[in-house]
């Protein structure tokens, strides 16, 4: 029970997929203007990452191996277009704002390297954890990232205004992206070294 | 007229790396040197050009009138795969060295996303195919561009002494965000 509880955790901290392995960086600088658009990503990407590890984990031994990487991107593609239909129908609103980078969650490299790494060695409920956990951590890195970038960008949270001036906008274009995640990785490095 | 609009603003206003945050992953990895820099501006350069037109043929005449667009994720995916596996089968063969240095970077291309992006992109953008080449093709300019400018950065960087948590990539993110605020300047310019 323990080593199964430990399979969600270290998405969290010890493997972070953003802060720590630094993977995915594409959505994670772009979609983060706002905490509700990291925390919208990161659900969507999430989604992807538990059923690809599961249906990854389950046929990864009929795949030969030479043909195995064009596989598991067939397989992460048709979830992504089952996501991009879901959405469509149930959030449009979410998904024009999100835009081009759904499709791209396609070529995100936390879920290849999930495959490679995890799915294709284990069992279907330890790549579904194994999911959860990453997709967890994942989420969480998206919505922090977007929550400061919104706060000093906007002067709000979660679209909650809590000062009626204008922000540095410089936060919620580009360059802020970059700095405050630059940041968020010192922070992190910093406050993990210690333990 | 319309296509040296195109190209500046691809090139400048809205360059795929420091505005679009396309292909982060290589421009992360490789830009540690500026040799190891140019060859994949190169590599991806050609690969991003011939996966457009590609892509382009392959939505407007397969596609579109068979009736099953929402193909076009897994469809584009695999022709960017192929298209990368030829060209690395080619660079094997003319430039032996190119290919050592580009090492793991460049079956991962496949996974770099302005390649998709730009593809999805120009079908997004309803662009007509020479309007798609050149779009493509200058981006994949400004690609190149960022990314030189960034290695001779980093090439710099590496010779200071930076405190040790922000080594590696943190100080790299401040320096890629300094130069997107000098990338922002161009804003006013299309």
């Amino acid at each position: 029970m323990n080593s199964k509880l430990n399979l969600v955790t270290k998405g969290l901290v010890k493997e972070n997929p953003t802060f720590v392995l630094l993977l995915g960086m594409c959505p994670t600088l772009a979609t983060t203007t706002s905490a509700l658009n990291g925390m919208s990503m990161g659900l969507a990407t999430m989604f992807v990452l538990i059923l690809s590890n599961m249906a990854i984990s389950a046929i990864a031994r009929f795949i030969p191996d030479k043909v195995r990487i064009p596989a598991y991107i067939v397989v992460i593609a048709t979830f992504v277009t089952l996501l991009q239909f879901l959405m469509q129908a149930y959030v449009p609103s979410v998904y024009e704002t999100l835009g081009l980078f759904i499709p791209l969650i396609v070529v995100n490299c936390i879920i290849l390297g999930r495959a490679e790494a995890f799915a294709n060695k284990n069992g279907v409920i330890d790549s579904a954890l194994d999911g959860v956990g990453i997709g967890l951590g994942f989420t969480l890195a998206l919505t922090l990232l977007g929550l400061v970038r919104e706060i000093l960008g906007n002067f709000s949270a979660f679209g909650w205004k809590f000062l009626g001036a204008d922000g540095i906008l410089a936060f919620v274009l580009a360059p802020g992206a970059f700095i405050v995640l630059a940041y968020l990785i010192v922070i992190f490095r910093k406050a993990t070294e210690k333990k | 007229m319309e296509y040296l609009i195109i190209i500046i603003s691809a090139i400048f206003v809205n360059n795929i790396l420091l505005s679009q945050f396309l292909g982060i992953c290589p421009f992360l990895g490789v830009s540690n040197k500026l040799s190891t820099a140019t060859g994949m501006s190169g590599a991806v350069c050609f690969v991003i050009t011939l996966a457009t037109v590609v892509t382009y043929l392959l939505q407007h005449y397969v596609l579109v009138p068979l009736g099953i667009e929402f193909l076009q994720t897994i469809s584009f995916i695999l022709v960017i795969a192929a298209l990368v596996q030829m060209v690395e089968i080619v660079l094997k063969k003319v430039s032996p060295s190119l290919y050592q240095a580009l090492g793991i970077f460049l079956p991962l291309i496949t996974t770099n996303c302005a390649v998709l992006g730009v593809a999805i992109s120009v079908i997004d953008k309803g662009f007509g195919l020479g309007q798609s080449v050149v779009y493509a093709f200058a981006t994949s300019l400004g690609y190149g561009l960022a990314m030189i400018i960034f290695a001779g950065l980093r090439e710099t960087l590496a010779l200071n002494n930076v405190p040790k948590a922000f080594r590696g990539i943190p100080i790299a993110l401040i320096t890629a965000g300094i130069l997107a605020l000098a990338f922002m300047g161009f804003s006013g310019l299309v």
